[in-house]
């Protein structure tokens, strides 16, 4: 379903002369899409548009040699699996007619619509691409910054921060304390940090029980935060102590050299420290001043176009999305949709709005699962709640929903990471 | 794996839901190209062309009438579901038809 299926996609313009503006055949002649970052957004955007457009020269910048998804890091935490098994190589990309090139995109010219990397290479584009995740802020948290993570890890970047984050809780003594601190909103998977807690808890449950972990929150609510109550009273009764923002549980320092985080009023001594700082853009947005100064990007609402720079388009975590949380899956969604956006101005029609879905899974134990899904209608100047309540799975389900949930979580995680690595 | 979207077609049909909603006033071609757009936020979850690995039922290449129906159901709150349900309630009739159109038509490659 390649060129069949976009000749139908670009048809729904067929009266703006879509039909017209077909490109000519030829195998080097479509235009260029530069794509930067290879994950949720990146990598799906690249692969959407090679199924529907077998001509586009397709190029993705990505940092990384492989890819470790944020999502499902939490079960390495936890001792269910190893980091492997979230883990992704390109080959299949590349074999698909992407090119994918190892080297950070550091510079866009706009003006010549050229990326610069940092390993001295310079890209042309027609459509450029920006998916590059988050970057954390270093001036969040007094005393915390990229040393400091070797010694207190984020684990917000999977990969080497997750292996490291894994390596301290095994070493940890029984009775051990486990501090969690997740930032105030918006960030990077607002629910990662409480499924974090449950997995790190199922570890501890079953082979350090005399440990504890507390969460110290920069907010005074949180997403599911009912259903994960209700399965930590269930499932950990009296491991995970939730201290919110209002009472003093918001992190303002911390000192690796004596193993010490304070909030305003209470100085913790945890063995494993989890700290996880404010974020923002990555920073070739920041640095093309896509973010206006706010740390994040604003888009047009239906293509994903940026709305300071013409040409340059923004998906995933580094964008304000409307009421889209910051999440792999809404990454995925807004690609498709910007990818239908650009393969529609390239056919010479108007981006058409859709709908968006946002699934975020949380698995508090490998049989235990629990989800919210957000309906997103996209307009001109809003990506909106369809439905603002009853979004959650509900309270009190049975064993059967939870472990249904827990397999349906399972499924997802291998069908979405098939659309983006093949 | 479509025991759940059978059942649910013979609940559709013995609460007499309808079978043959209207699909929109667009083009055959445009209304396909919009099941199509709508259609790609499914695949995260249903896999690419709706063949899913895993407990998630395939949905690519399914009869249309069973998706339509199962559709329907959901969106009334009817049917064994985790969370389509709550899905489904967020689509008008025309919308879940074009799904059921698209869905139905898609060829696995």
């Amino acid at each position: 379903m390649t060129t069949l299926n976009r000749r139908q996609f670009v048809a729904a313009g067929a009266a703006a002369g879509a039909m017209l503006a077909m490109p000519a055949l030829g195998a080097a002649s479509g235009p260029k899409v530069l794509v930067v970052g290879g994950g949720f957004g990146g990598a799906t955007l690249a692969q959407y548009l090679r199924r529907h457009d077998a001509k586009i020269d397709i190029t993705l910048i990505e940092k990384d040699a492989k890819f470790v998804t944020c999502p499902f890091s939490n079960g390495v935490l936890g001792g269910l699996y190893p980091i492997d098994n979230v883990t992704f190589s390109y080959d299949k990309m590349k074999a698909a007619g992407i090119n994918v090139v190892e080297d950070t995109a550091t510079k866009i010219d706009a003006a010549k619509k050229t990326v610069a990397t940092a390993g001295g290479q310079n890209f042309g584009y027609d459509y450029l691409v920006l998916s590059p995740g988050i970057q954390l802020d270093w001036t969040a948290i007094e005393g915390y910054d990229a040393k400091a993570a070797e010694i207190m890890p984020h684990a917000w970047q999977a990969g080497p921060q997750t292996v490291l984050l894994r390596k301290q809780l095994e070493a940890m003594d029984d009775g051990g304390l486990v501090v969690i601190a997740p930032p105030a909103m918006p960030y990077r998977c607002p629910p990662g940090p409480y499924e974090r807690a449950s997995l790190i808890a199922y570890y501890l449950k079953a082979h350090k029980p005399k440990s504890k972990i507390i969460i110290l929150d920069a907010s005074d609510s949180f997403i599911k935060q009912d259903l994960f109550m209700e399965a930590w009273a269930k499932l950990y009764p009296g491991l995970i102590d939730w201290v919110p923002l209002s009472k003093s549980g918001k992190v303002s320092k911390v000192d690796t050299s004596t193993m010490t985080v304070s909030t305003d009023f209470d100085d913790y001594k945890p063995a494993v420290a989890n700290i996880i700082p404010a974020q923002k853009a990555g920073q070739i947005a920041i640095d093309a001043g896509l973010d206006q100064g706010t740390g994040w990007c604003a888009i047009d609402t239906i293509s994903f176009e940026s709305k300071v720079q013409k040409g340059i388009y923004v998906i995933g975590d580094s964008t304000l999305a409307g009421e889209m949380p910051k999440s792999g899956f809404a990454a995925n969604s807004q690609a498709k949709a910007c990818a239908r956006a650009i393969l529609a101005t390239i056919a010479g029609s108007k981006p058409v709005p859709s709908k968006l879905i946002n699934v975020c899974y949380s698995t508090v134990e490998p049989d235990y699962a629990f989800e919210v899904v957000d309906d997103f209608t996209m307009t001109a100047d809003n990506i909106a709640l369809t439905f603002p309540d009853d979004r959650t799975s509900p309270l009190k389900a049975s064993d059967e929903f939870h472990k249904r949930e827990a397999d349906n979580a399972k499924s997802w995680y291998a069908n979405i990471t098939t659309e983006m690595f093949g | 794996m479509f025991s759940r979207i059978f059942r649910l077609l013979l609940l559709g049909a013995s609460l007499g839901l309808a079978l043959s909603i209207a699909g929109t006033v667009l083009p055959a071609q445009a209304q396909e190209s919009a099941g199509m757009a709508l259609g790609d936020s499914c695949t995260a979850c249903h896999g690419i062309d709706g063949q899913s690995q895993g407990s998630i039922p395939s949905i690519g290449g399914v009869d249309r009438t069973t998706l339509l129906n199962a559709l329907v159901a959901f969106k009334a709150g009817k049917g064994d579901a985790t969370i389509m349900n709550r899905i489904a309630r967020g689509y008008t009739d025309a919308e879940l038809a074009a799904l059921a159109d698209y869905f139905s038509s898609v060829k696995s490659k």
